[in-house]
């Protein structure tokens, strides 16, 4: 493919976001901009066909299989057998051909632009995944995407946009997954949008476990109507610069959100999560648990935002975020921010940061267990309060086999 | 308290007896509002070269400090007002501020017959009964009148101990030395807006400085006033503990009612050497503003601590019941090895009164240790903000830190904020933070109702228990005013 058909992106054209503004306070994006970058969708997939593409996916369950590649939908390698009729997996392009009603009626109908990756994805994506669940439908199993994103000789830029319907009293289970190439630096700038209907039942699992020299920018906005429940688990692995906004506005009543969270880092990786409940309207529920591991010379940052607007009484609203550092050069940041406008509310948040206890640890050794075991241990259980929430049991033990891969010490497993 | 309850019913239709007692609270008047008519020796309205020079010349300061208060006030003209604190409030125009007002001076006073009557009596109302202080209570008053100090007692005592707790301005002249070492070393003049327009234009303050080894025998206090309408009052307060020595300072403050809204922008600067302790403790009740939020003080105010020694130890306990806007955060810096800093706050906000305060800990030594207590409550239509950082440096190993907030709302008009920083760089430290909202509760109320306490009563027990560990912390005579202020605020008030 000659460099002429190539659609290179500068990014100083979009004002990405500086330290200076405070949502990015301890995050930098100056790295990012040192490349131009080539957009991926003019990049084509056909020298990827040959890569043993499976062994990115989780395994041991079944699941319905979606490859994307560099921020194009692969539909050869897709498979989707089986999904019952009704149900729609499929391109963001594709969708709009035959279900053009359906997507104006979401489709950026519940993020708006609040950054320069934001608009860099608005502007620029023309395709993304689409996974619309109609009224009373369950999707039975869970739809794996792997995103894969890079090249070995150009930087590339992804930038697929997602669409997640719901619609009343459906269920659906999504595993993203994101994978590299190793290569050139590549930066992903994803944004997932999430409708959750009336009583529906919303399961998005992110696996980020980019190459080290990649940059992960996301922003999932859900959007809830009442009696929904939407869960997010969020595990970063990869990426040199990862950036998460997860948010949720609970628009009506006896909605419950949950956010589970672990990131891992270590050399100078550094993961930024920032998470925004909002809570508009009374008798709903929302709880985030995220933790941290970081070692090396790593940074971790977590903002957490909870919004309880006047409406919203009878609210509970949850949040703890606790972060370990394992070594001397590991930093964290982390705010977690309560705005509360309403009286009849219970909310709380706790931070804590510390390390390994050396207490237990020691207590651990006593019993004649080595001291990499030992610490180990003090890490699974650490890291265990988030883990355990997978409900996917094949996944939940890949998950923590990959805690300990990364972190290169001995795994302990689940019992 | 039942005068109060008949007329403020009016304005909703339908009102839980809860909610009536809630409106209570936000019609209490505020009661200590007088003006004391003193003719002030006064500058013109607005800020230039000219008045800092003004400023400069009438306190009779030595070149250096004139210089200055200068590249202060150049500096300042080069800062943008700072916007990003969670309150509103219509915008200040400096021209319209007189900066320079003092009391009519009579030569250097020797006793309180001395000080004018009018005065006197000022201080009479609000419970400060100079004479009275000096004969009882033994704590030595240096009364900050509008800008200047006009009566000093206890000085003999203190002389003896060494203790110096005089004016600054006095002390500029006696201590010059000791004012051009530390002034500014805590709180440089560039840190920040409000601060660079302090030592440009600050008119007075307290000066203490405690001498190797010494135990400050006698709590010392310095109540402020404003008290000449449109004037700001810039205060400086400095005050150093050498080593080993130990000095407990209480801050507390009452202004008149009026209708134009009035700046205050303090720095207070702490400067903690080895072994020694600094207890710092304020209550604030300047005029909040009418229930229609119309009026109150602007309270911009800049309070740090170094903790430059080892073992060093600073506690700042604060209640905060008044202005119509409060921004401010006491700061520790923990320098020394084994330093601690603890900050204990309780910030009532109600009517429309605005609130965004807490606390900075910095660890820059080792093994060093703070604690954050804060306890919010908001009523009315108040907003009431919680901004803290606690940061851990590379080379503060074994760093401690715990923090606590806690809000409380009364009513469904007000807002409670949390805004903590959280920035460690050191994997030996221990942060925790936690931070809940509640409100009181209808079972709590109900427990005590039917042991037959009154829901009146009962508020104020849920309250007290709620703001508990804080009164611990201050010292004896503060906690008795401020549980009372506290009852005046919340007089009635159920969530």
């Amino acid at each position: 493919m000659g460099n002429d058909l190539l659609n290179v992106i500068e990014l100083s054209d979009f004002n990405l976001p500086t330290m200076k503004n405070e949502d990015w306070k301890y995050t930098n994006v100056a790295p990012i901009l040192k490349n131009n970058y080539v957009l991926g969708t003019s990049l084509g997939y056909e020298n990827y066909l040959s890569l043993p593409l499976n062994d990115y996916f989780f395994k041991d369950f079944d699941y319905y299989k979606v490859v994307f590649i560099n921020g194009i939908f692969v539909n050869e390698l897709s498979d989707l057998t089986g999904l019952e009729s009704g149900i729609i997996v499929d391109s963001l392009t594709n969708f709009q051909k035959n279900n053009s009603e359906i997507l104006a009626n979401h489709l950026n109908k519940y993020s708006a632009i609040d950054n320069g990756f934001n608009e860099l994805n608005n502007t620029l994506s023309t395709n993304g995944l689409v996974v619309f669940v109609p009224k009373g439908k369950v999707v039975d199993k869970p739809i794996q995407i792997l995103y894969l994103n890079g090249d070995s000789n150009e930087n590339v830029l992804s930038v697929p946009k997602n669409l997640i319907i719901a619609e009343e009293n459906s269920q659906a289970t999504i595993i993203a997954n994101y994978h590299g190439i190793k290569g050139k630096e590549y930066l992903t700038n994803i944004v997932t949008e999430v409708y959750a209907g009336k009583n529906s039942i919303v399961d998005f699992y992110k696996i980020q476990l980019e190459e080290e020299n990649s940059y992960h920018v996301e922003k999932v906005q859900a959007y809830q109507e009442a009696n929904s429940l939407f869960n997010h688990y969020n595990f970063t692995f990869g990426g040199s610069i990862t950036r998460n906004d997860i948010n949720t506005c609970l628009n009506d009543e006896n909605i419950e959100s949950h956010f589970y969270g672990l990131y891992l880092a270590h050399k100078e990786q550094h993961v930024d999560n920032h998470t925004f409940v909002d809570h508009a309207k009374p008798n709903c529920m929302s709880n985030e648990l995220y933790k941290g591991i970081l070692d090396g010379k790593s940074r971790g940052v977590f903002n957490g935002k909870i919004m309880v607007r006047r409406d919203a009484q009878k609210t509970n609203a949850y949040q703890s975020n606790k972060a370990v550092l394992l070594s001397k050069n590991a930093i964290i940041d982390t705010k977690p921010q309560l705005e509360i406008f309403a009286d009849d509310v219970k909310c709380s948040h706790g931070a804590a940061v510390g390390q390994l206890d050396e207490n237990s640890e020691f207590y651990i050794k006593s019993r004649g267990i080595p001291k990499d075991i030992a610490k180990s241990m003090l890490i699974r259980a650490f890291a265990a309060d988030v883990i355990e929430k997978i409900k996917i049991d094949e996944l939940r033990e890949q998950i923590n086999h990959l805690v300990f891969e990364h972190l290169n010490r001995v795994e302990v497993k689940n019992n | 308290m039942e005068e109060i309850k008949t007329d403020s019913l009016k304005e909703k239709d339908e009102v839980s007896e809860d909610m009536q007692l809630l409106n209570d609270v936000t019609k209490n008047e505020y009661k200590w509002g007088f003006i004391t008519d003193i003719e002030s020796d006064t500058a013109p309205k607005g800020l230039n070269e000219e008045i800092v020079r003004f400023i400069s010349m009438k306190k009779e300061e030595p070149e250096w400090m004139t210089e200055w208060r200068l590249k202060a006030f150049r500096h300042w003209q080069k800062m943008e007002e700072p916007e990003w604190p969670n309150v509103t409030y219509p915008k200040i125009d400096f021209q319209d501020i007189i900066y320079y007002s003092a009391p009519k001076r009579k030569p250097q006073l020797e006793s309180l017959d001395e000080v004018d009557p009018e005065l006197l009596k000022t201080f009479e109302k609000l419970g400060i009964p100079l004479e009275e202080q000096k004969i009882l209570s033994g704590v030595a008053v240096d009364a900050v009148f509008d800008s200047v100090s006009v009566a000093t007692t206890f000085k003999e005592t203190l002389k003896e101990k060494g203790v110096i707790f005089s004016s600054v301005s006095d002390a500029l002249k006696e201590h010059p030395e000791l004012v051009k070492k530390y002034l500014g070393s805590v709180v440089p003049y560039t840190d920040n807006y409000y601060a660079a327009l302090n030592a440009a234009v600050f008119s007075d303050g307290s000066f203490v400085y405690i001498p190797k080894g010494v135990r400050c025998p006698m709590e010392l206090s310095t109540y402020f006033r404003i008290n000449n309408e449109e004037t700001g009052q810039f205060e400086r307060t400095l005050i150093i503990a050498e080593d080993n020595s130990y000095v407990s300072y209480l801050e507390g403050c009452t202004a008149p009612i009026r209708d134009t809204n009035q700046l205050h922008a303090a720095v207070v600067e702490l400067v903690i050497l080895e072994n020694a302790e600094i207890k710092y403790s304020t209550v604030q009740n300047w005029y909040p503003g009418n229930s229609e939020g119309k009026g109150g003080i602007y309270n911009f105010v800049t309070k740090r601590a170094a903790c430059r020694g080892n073992h060093s130890k600073v506690s700042w306990t604060q209640v905060e019941t008044g202005s119509a806007v409060t921004w401010k955060y006491p700061s520790c810096i923990l320098q020394g090895d084994y330093s601690v800093g603890e900050f204990y706050s309780v910030a009532v906000t109600n009517n429309y009164q605005q609130a965004d305060t807490g606390s900075k800990m910095i660890h820059l030594g080792k093994n060093t240790s703070s604690t954050i207590i804060s306890k919010g409550i908001s009523a009315g239509k108040s907003n009431n903000s919680y901004r803290g950082l606690v940061k851990v440096g590379k080379k503060a190993d074994n760093a401690r830190n715990f923090t606590q907030c806690d809000s409380m709302l009364m009513g469904e008009k007000c807002g409670a904020h949390t805004f903590p920083y959280i920035e460690i760089e050191n994997n030996t430290a221990r942060v925790e933070h936690e931070a809940t909202t509640s409100k009181v509760g209808e079972d709590q109320i109900f427990y005590l109702n039917q042991r037959g306490i009154s829901s009146e009563d009962a508020v104020n027990m849920i309250v007290n228990g709620f703001c508990k560990e804080v009164f611990n912390n201050l010292p004896m005579e503060f906690a008795v005013e401020a549980q009372k202020l506290l009852a005046i605020s919340l007089e009635s008030s159920v969530g």
